[in-house]
């Protein structure tokens, strides 16, 4: 299962004009990989993961999410879609005030069909993997920034995703938990088969991912090898 | 309802203040509703309590409404309506409210007496000329047993019974016969037409009723409108349901304000949920899941507290008059949970119109 966007354009109202945030941009990512995207503040990345992730549809071009078109789709087919088939770690972990760490991963099986008896076990399995099995009781104000980090993530995985979208996991991270958090990203991408996109701004740490490309000004402008 | 349990649990304090206000407001609706449908059985009893369906009031003057203290109908008036098809019963009631005090003159008691004729029917005992039939709330107000005397406007009377809880214009009734009622006071006998009673109770079965009226002059009014003639019913009743209207608007506001604050509140939470996959339908169902949590709980503890001061209230000696039935308790219960409800789904446009980008954080 892979994610392929082929000449996406997406523009935002600006003033009277409109603002290019993505221009014609084409990005093919397999399973089992993890592709950086880098590039300023600005440059259009989390635009690119919106985009990819379907909560916004762009101008024009195609986005072909794990097999399936999204062009046309209806809001609720969308929703269906990201729970079932998309795991979002986003840029802040944006965990929920009143759940714990394992309710947080959880909360995913209940978004779906409904509660198999195995999710409390799969949601403590991916808190063990990364690294949270001791704390699945806490609530996030309990929890530092690092581990809130690896709930957002643990709660991605949840549902088996076929494409994982990563905004700047490491942004409000030290280095040392920052590298911690791209080992994890590298190991689960290649352990659970996942197209993995991963955006940042700092080119610290690459030398994890399999592929990077550099975006500037809502372009896509150089395809660095690994 | 998987996060909206919790944050039921988790901002507890948040739900438990709106809760009390809940708690209160319908242990408030649930004392007035008690209290409104007390007030109307003291005031009007005597007449929905009537074996007839129909009441015939002497015609009032034009544009004039009918009332009960203006009526006076003479025999003339029945023996029309007694020999109409259709009419199984026409009974004369006169109605008077005046003091009654014991034989010795020690107690006295607003009563309202009510005159029948003897093998009419109408009086939950048998009167007859020198006796009466006090209702209950009459005997213990004036201290009297079957068997004691009463002066009734100027005129001794044996009590002969004391049966029924029958009541009027908040005075409980006394049951005379027509005869001793006529010279109660005496000014009935002045009236041109005779005036020998206030109205006339009719048992119909298919009567042509705009003809009877035409021809005995009167005007006939089932006995749910007849309590509209009662002059201090009307305005008494519609002050407190304008009391309890205006409670439960306020209710549904004050519900439909804490959901609105609330789910902006915790709308980021709502982005994120969206993002991550949640349909629409589940987001309502757990924000009017919750909402229906925290009326069922405020409107069930609310109700159980105005049960229980209405029974206190209600029950004992000198009692305030409360109703406590399913009508007075759990209508008004089942109302502020509908209200509550609509009153959070106010909300709901809030939860639509979230923008799941947000969430991303790439939104300005
Ligand atoms: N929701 C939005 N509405 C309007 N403009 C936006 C919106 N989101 C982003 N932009 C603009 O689009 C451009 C790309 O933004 P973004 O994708 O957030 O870049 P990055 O993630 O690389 O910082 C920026 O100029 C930003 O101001
Ligand atoms: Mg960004």
């Amino acid at each position: 299962m892979t994610l392929t966007l082929t000449d996406v354009t997406l523009t935002y109202p600006d003033g009277g004009t409109r603002l290019t945030a993505l221009d014609r941009v084409s990005l093919h990512v397999a399973a089992g990989t993890l592709t950086a995207v880098v590039g300023p503040s600005g440059s259009g990345k989390s635009s690119l993961l919106a985009v990819a992730a379907t909560l916004v549809t762009p101008d024009r071009g195609r986005v072909v999410v794990a097999g399936t078109e999204t062009t046309g789709l209806g809001g609720a087919e969308k929703a269906a879609l990201r729970r079932e088939r998309v795991g979002i770690v986003f840029q802040q972990p944006n965990l929920l005030p009143s759940l714990t760490a394992v309710e947080q991963v959880l909360v995913m099986a209940h978004l779906s069909a409904g509660p198999a008896r195995a999710a409390r076990a799969r949601a403590r399995e991916l808190l063990d993997a990364v690294g949270l099995a001791d704390k699945a009781d806490r609530r996030p104000h309990e929890l530092s920034g690092g581990q809130r980090q690896r709930v957002n993530i643990a709660r991605a995985l949840m549902n088996e995703p076929a494409v994982l979208l990563v905004d700047e996991p490491t942004s409000a991270l030290d280095h040392e938990r920052g590298a911690a958090v791209l080992d994890l990203l590298a190991a689960l991408t290649r352990e659970r088969s996942t197209a993995t996109v991963l955006v940042t701004h700092d080119r610290a740490h690459l030398d994890r991912v399999d592929g990077t490309v550099t975006m500037r000004d809502g372009r896509l402008t150089a395809h660095a090898p690994a | 309802m998987f996060v909206a349990w919790r944050d039921l649990r988790f901002a507890k304090g948040r739900f438990a203040l709106m809760g009390t206000v809940v708690v209160l407001i319908t242990l408030l609706v649930g004392l007035l509703s008690g209290l409104t449908a007390g007030l109307a059985r003291e005031n009007t009893s005597a007449v929905t309590g009537l074996e007839a369906d129909r009441l015939a009031f002497a015609a009032p003057p034009d544009g004039r409404p009918v009332s009960f203290t203006d009526s006076a109908v003479g025999e003339r008036a029945w023996r029309t309506w007694a020999g109409r098809p259709g009419v199984t019963a026409a009974e004369p009631v006169g109605i008077r409210t005046l003091d009654a005090a014991t034989g010795d003159g020690r107690r006295t008691a607003a009563v309202s007496a009510f005159g029948v004729r003897p093998d009419g029917g109408l009086a939950p005992g048998t009167v007859a000329t020198g006796r009466v039939v006090l209702s209950r709330p009459a005997a213990d107000g004036l201290g009297a047993a079957p068997g004691d005397t009463v002066r009734l406007g100027g005129s001794e009377m044996t009590v002969g019974a004391v049966a029924g809880d029958a009541s009027y214009s908040h005075t409980p009734v006394v049951w005379t016969s027509l005869d001793d009622w006529q010279h109660l006071g005496g000014s009935e006998r002045d009236r041109p037409d005779g005036g020998r009673a206030t109205v006339i109770a009719l048992s119909t079965h298919g009567a042509d009723l705009a003809a009877g009226d035409e021809a005995a002059g009167t005007r006939t009014l089932t006995l749910d409108e007849s309590l509209t003639a009662i002059g201090s019913y009307q305005a008494e009743n519609g002050s407190l349901q304008l009391m309890r209207g205006f409670l439960f608007a306020i209710s549904a506001l004050v519900v439909g304000a804490f959901f609105t604050v609330w789910t902006i509140q915790r709308g980021a939470d709502v982005a994120v949920l969206k993002a991550l996959g949640a349909s629409t339908p589940y987001l309502l169902r757990d924000a009017l899941g919750q909402a229906v949590v925290m009326l069922a709980a405020g409107t069930g503890v609310g109700t159980a507290l105005a049960a229980g001061i209405g029974a206190l209230l209600g029950g004992g000696e000198g009692a305030v008059p409360f109703v406590l039935d399913a009508s007075t308790v759990l209508v008004p219960a089942a109302v502020m949970i509908v209200l509550g409800v609509l009153g959070a789904a106010l909300s709901i446009r809030r939860i639509t119109a979230v923008d799941p980008l947000v969430a991303l954080g790439s939104a300005r």
